[in-house]
């Protein structure tokens, strides 16, 4: 167990965002952090919350792990499963949808042999449905990691897919940085 | 060309900058403010404006303002509703992208106005590419002495922060967005109390849209008679309308309140017309949870009038014939479009969304996805038709916040106007506009 836990433990830099983002809220309130730290934890852990790295980010709050599992659970972004090392999140509300986002996620599922919430054998690439990113002017939109992809084709969906395979793409990422 | 106060400078390079925004003109408005008004003097210029809500209620800003339990020695707060994810909006984001300093400025007003020494933008979690750009910005503007300690020698501290939400529509109701600030689920608190007497932290708390706090410079530097001369009836000033959807030029359009929707639509200053020349079919105005409008009501009143963009105008004729302008996420579809599973992908994202509190919209939504889905793949009878209007009024009004009304009203509209289109789907046993 000691050697997990060793592997958990952010590194002296992200230690020190962190310590950052806890000191923007009130004296007491460390609590607050808990969203931001989350993401952190997530994009260290591979891209998703497991046990440990919740109870880890518990006691960098000074709060209980229930606190952190209830909102973990709470919030779309957050993983509770291990996820692929890339991550394509395609939008499927409405101003997507009427500019052909079905196309876009079949071609994907079809492209990479998996339904959304699923992983490749591999571990390269997860497929997830999301609701409204916001940027409906450039439908159809995905998400990978913190960047948007807007105006998807097939064609483009194409040459990001082979783009990703070919440099081993990672999604989970420091959002800070 | 309309007046523009939001999006006027939006094309000049680098205006994300400091050097650029200040050579503009930026922080003026902090500048004669801190100098020459107090903070009553600044909410009582904000209430003359007539500024409205442009998250999509409409409230008057000044007057949630003048709500702020000045009476205590609680700190107060003043926070950015920047969790833009209404189906359909995408305005905010703009302004974030490319002008966060216009937002630092307005955050920088209200928080004075209000007595707020930590000022906090919630913004929601997809958009980390947009907070790394606002967070760079509060550094110039800390910099540059406008953020930070006794600003420009006033006297007068503030810390503004970015906080990042995580993938959850709710949190854009502004006690759900409080309680996720702190670190908890979103779930929306039973009113009242009103933020504006227990808000962040149970302390005094004022929460505005994007688009509302990046309006204050312009107010503080033209006088709040100005701003008031711009736009129609109680429709002050301009709003920015983001559109998308079956037309030739989606995007982010600022219009002086009153432009008529036909002009908007089909002017070539704005949408530029429906896309490859085919009909329009219906519109929903402001945002996914509006009620939806078939096209000719969307242009004209049930009266005969020309619909104008404006509060007023479009809910001219209430739920019957008329809709809102909510947050100005403007949605057109053409005849292909078929109104059932636009529905149903709204729906869905209600569903989806729902902080589960109340039980009318946490099984309620959950039902109508479930129907609108066999409808729409040909399984549905006519009775679920009744059956989805019967769910839908017994959502709405029955939850502690508005989440369920806006998963009820697309319901109840497309029913009441696109009646047909269901009863088509039950009939054919398949939807009659799919390929």
């Amino acid at each position: 167990m000691q050697n997990n836990k060793n592997n958990t433990e952010f590194n002296s830099e992200t230690l020190s965002l962190v310590n950052r983002i806890i000191n923007r809220y009130p004296q007491g309130k460390q609590k607050s952090a808990i969203l931001p730290v989350l993401h952190i934890a997530q994009a260290e852990n591979k891209g998703w919350l497991s046990a440990e790295i919740m109870d880890y980010v518990a006691s960098l709050l000074d709060i209980q792990p229930i606190e952190v599992y209830e909102v973990a659970s709470f919030y779309s972004m957050f993983n509770l499963q291990p996820v692929g090392n890339c991550m394509i999140e395609v939008c499927q509300t409405g101003p997507c949808w009427l500019k052909g986002s079905e196309e876009i996620l079949a071609h994907f599922e079809k492209r990479l042999g998996i339904k959304p919430g699923e992983t490749t054998a591999d571990g390269k690439f997860s497929l997830k449905t999301v609701e409204c990113l916001a940027a409906c002017g450039n439908a159809p939109v995905i998400q990978v990691g913190t960047e948007y992809h807007e105006k998807i084709t097939i064609e483009k969906a194409d040459e990001l897919l082979e783009k990703w395979q070919a440099e081993n793409k990672c999604s989970h990422t420091n959002p800070y940085f | 060309m309309a007046k523009q106060i939001l999006l006027n400078n939006i094309n000049v390079p680098g205006l994300a900058s400091y050097e650029v925004y200040r050579k503009l003109g930026g922080y003026s408005a902090v500048e004669k403010t801190l100098k020459n008004y107090t903070p009553d003097e600044v909410t009582a210029e904000v209430k003359k404006s007539g500024l409205r809500g442009r998250g999509g209620a409409g409230f008057p800003a000044g007057m949630k303002w003048g709500f702020i339990d000045k009476s205590t020695d609680n700190p107060r707060y003043f926070v950015c509703n920047f969790d833009e994810s209404e189906p359909g909006t995408f305005k905010d984001r703009h302004i974030g992208q490319l002008n966060p300093h216009q937002l630092i400025e307005g955050m920088i007003l209200g928080s004075y106005a209000l007595g707020a020494r930590s000022s906090y933008i919630y913004i929601r979690g997809e958009l980390f590419y947009v907070l790394r750009i606002i967070e760079k910005a509060i550094d110039e503007a800390y910099r540059n002495g406008f953020l930070g300690e006794n600003i420009l020698g006033s006297g007068y501290s503030l810390d503004l922060h970015c906080h990042p939400g995580a993938g959850a529509y709710i949190c854009g109701e502004e006690t759900a967005l409080i309680e996720s600030l702190e670190g908890k689920r979103g779930n929306p608190r039973i009113k009242p109390p009103f933020p504006a007497i227990v808000g962040l932290y149970n302390c005094p708390t004022v929460v505005n849209n994007v688009e509302t706090i990046a309006n204050l410079p312009w107010i503080m530097n033209n006088g709040a008679d100005a701003y008031a001369a711009i736009g129609i009836g109680n429709s002050n000033g301009t709003k920015l309308i983001s559109a998308c959807g079956h037309i030739n030029k989606p995007g982010i359009y600022e219009i002086e309140l009153g432009l008529p929707v036909k002009e908007f639509i089909y002017s070539d200053e704005y949408c530029g017309g429906i896309l490859n020349g085919k009909k329009l079919k219906a519109v929903v105005a402001g945002g996914s949870s509006v009620p939806v409008l078939p096209a000719e009501l969307i242009l004209r009143t049930a009266n005969g009038e020309p619909r104008l963009m404006s509060y007023e105008s479009l809910s001219d004729g209430g739920f019957q014939s008329g809709t809102m302008l909510g947050s100005g996420g403007f949605i057109v579809m053409d005849e292909t479009a078929c109104i059932v599973k636009n529905l149903l992908t709204f729906s869905r994202f209600y569903h989806h969304e729902s902080c589960g509190q109340c039980s009318p919209c946490r099984e309620g939504t959950g039902w109508i996805e479930k129907i609108l889905y066999r409808i729409e793949s040909g399984k549905g009878s006519m009775k679920d038709i009744d059956l989805l209007t019967d769910i839908a009024k017994h959502i709405e009004g029955n939850t502690i916040c508005p989440l369920g009304d806006a998963a009820a009203w697309p319901v109840a509209s497309a029913i009441r106007h696109f009646r047909e289109e269901f009863e088509d789907h039950i009939k054919l046993q398949r939807c009659p506009l799919s390929k």
